[in-house]
């Protein structure tokens, strides 16, 4: 049996099963200072005691910034918060890495973001109402900028929030140690003038998407149109793909308008390896590295980071209870009773479950998700990327899609609107999750909106095609 | 012999929501033959507080995988986990990791 069958991550041997730690009255010593108390178990057979696991939990967080360095200082980062452990975890990460007196300071300039969901979630008004007062307080206490925002807005998004924006490859970047030096230099020029200069955790001010910073719910009717378009998908796979893109674009489009280039969301390791699957399922399996990986730069201008995917739930969980995290959590997308379960839902019990009996579960999907990278660059025109998740067209063949004749047929097809317009925008898992969502006025309107566009400007060039000259560099078909 | 008295506890969000939305239970737990250990304090608790849905609480004699158990604010798995037996006054938390983050 190899013992280290929890880190190696597929040695060909049999997983090491769990085996009980038999019952004693007196504590175990920490395996890392061999002092204090062992309080938490983090890995097979680590017991470390409070302040060892604080200093891990803190040092790892540091080491996954410094290790990857795609955040610049003074950079603007946006934060999106949920209210739960992992998102709150993070942000007093980012708040105790920022308080350091030292060198080793964080250097970044943080805003947050929470997005009030609770009209998918089931949650009332007045539920709704409580927990944006709540959060509203939370987030006010960080003194950060902040941003309090309703799911309902993504009804408002413009079509442009589907688009590329232009990506760090036009201009040279200074390298991230000249821009780290650049910055210490000019802090020193700053004290030195006896000019105060802005310090990251001094900015108080508060502002809406919108303008306004105070919490209040979007309109009745808004609510309702987006409950209609919740309510028009069949699967509850279907409801929880529609939620992560809306609550995705919504969150780029905020860092767009209000000068953030980088977000940073909250998935742990477990949340990565259940997503990891997940998608496999979902067809998204040549998108993984994007979905999952540390960096996500699909759109451009806005880099999506998750500094928490080295964290299970479990070192978070323990994390928060110790050190007195604050969490508001709020109840998970709603089902109905007569729904079956959904695939992400699915996934998780099996993955849980297996991990009680083999403890290196999590870790070994998450160890070989690490190993995907992500598909070099691909063609920057905006018809070879998929209209909803923006990764690369991945249909090439699309007569082997047994999915098309289905489609055409629902359709008695008023040509712009019909189902069958929006397939040749869409990559294979976002056609997958499209044929069961509603029909397609009850889709936002942004999206319908830059749908057209695109199919506009793919018949002008279809017209005009002969008259173009051949690029040489183009692959054809995209890549 | 003593009867071991114990307080419950369960994190906010999600799982009170099975328990009628009682966050902390006081609880003194009846003498019997059997030593209270958590597999029976868990049998206990499904009897008597889980008001509806016990599998979204409890997978088997364990609890449902995602569902942390601390005892005196330490890692069951520090202490034995289901075979822990209880003491007068001990602390018994339950935390969900399950739909967070």
């Amino acid at each position: 049996m190899c013992e280290a069958a929890g880190r190696c991550g597929g040695c060909g041997e049999a997983p090491v099963r769990r085996r009980a730690v038999p019952a004693c009255s007196h504590p175990q010593p920490c395996v890392k200072c061999g002092d204090g108390p062992a309080a938490v178990v983090i890995r097979i057979g680590d017991a470390f005691c409070r302040s060892c696991f604080r200093e891990y939990f803190v040092h790892k967080f540091r080491a996954m910034l410094g290790k990857n360095r795609v955040i610049f200082p003074g950079e603007k980062v946006l934060l999106a918060l949920s209210g739960g452990m992992a998102s709150s975890a993070m942000l007093r990460q980012v708040q105790e890495g920022l308080s350091r007196e030292t060198a080793k300071r964080l250097r970044f300039v943080p805003g947050l973001i929470y997005i009030d969901e609770g009209a998918v979630c089931g949650q009332s008004l007045v539920q709704r109402e409580q927990t944006l007062t709540r959060m509203e307080a939370l987030l006010q206490e960080t003194g950060f900028p902040y941003y309090l925002a309703s799911l309902e807005q993504a009804l408002e998004l413009p079509g442009s929030v589907l688009r590329r924006g232009p990506g760090g490859n036009s201009e040279p970047s200074p390298s991230y140690k000249e821009a780290v030096e650049g910055f210490i230099q000019q802090q020193r020029q700053e004290e030195a003038s006896g000019d105060g200069g802005t310090s990251p955790t001094g900015l108080s001010t508060q502002d809406g998407p919108t303008g306004d910073s105070h919490a209040c719910l979007p309109t009745a009717a808004l609510t309702e149109e987006l409950l209609r378009l919740f309510d028009a998908a069949e699967t509850l796979t279907a409801k929880e793909e529609l939620l992560q893109m809306l609550r995705s674009h919504l969150l780029l489009h905020t860092a767009r308008t209000q000068g953030y280039t980088k977000v940073m969301t909250g998935e742990s390791c477990t949340r990565v390896a259940i997503k990891l699957l997940t998608n496999l399922a979902l067809g998204r399996g040549a998108f993984l590295a994007v979905d999952t990986g540390f960096v996500d730069s699909r759109h451009g201008d806005v880099t999506v980071v998750r500094p928490m995917r080295d964290y299970t739930a479990k070192e978070i969980a323990f994390y928060n209870h110790f050190f007195g995290v604050p969490t508001i959590i709020t109840p998970p997308l709603h089902a109905k009773r007569r729904e079956k379960t959904s695939i992400h839902r699915l996934m998780e019990n099996f993955l849980l479950g297996l991990q009680v009996d083999f403890p290196s579960t999590i870790s070994t999907v998450y160890r070989t998700g690490e190993k995907l990278s992500v598909a070099p660059a691909e063609a920057n025109s905006e018809l070879q990327r998929c209209l909803l998740c923006l990764c690369a067209l991945d249909i090439a063949g699309e007569e082997e899609l047994a999915l098309e004749p289905t489609l055409v047929k629902e359709e008695t097809g008023n040509g712009a609107e019909s189902r069958a317009a929006f397939i040749p925008l869409l990559c294979y898992s976002c056609r997958l999750t499209f044929k069961e969502m509603g029909p397609p006025d009850t889709l936002p309107p942004y999206v319908r909106t830059e749908a057209q566009r695109r199919n506009c400007r793919a018949l002008m060039k279809q017209q005009i095609q002969e008259f173009l000259l051949e690029d040489d560099e183009e692959e054809p078909g995209g890549s | 012999e003593l009867l071991p008295l114990s307080v419950c506890k369960w994190k906010p969000g999600g799982a009170e929501l099975l328990f009628d939305g009682v966050k902390k239970h006081q609880v003194t737990l009846p003498s019997q033959p059997e030593p209270w250990d958590i597999r029976n304090l868990l049998k206990w608790i499904k009897q008597n507080l889980l008001k509806e849905r016990p599998e979204l609480f409890m997978q088997g004699e364990s609890v449902r995988p995602g569902i942390l158990v601390l005892i005196n604010d330490a890692d069951w798995e520090l202490m034995g986990e289901l075979d822990y037996k209880l003491q007068d006054q001990d602390n018994v938390l339950f935390i969900s990791t399950l739909h967070g983050g």
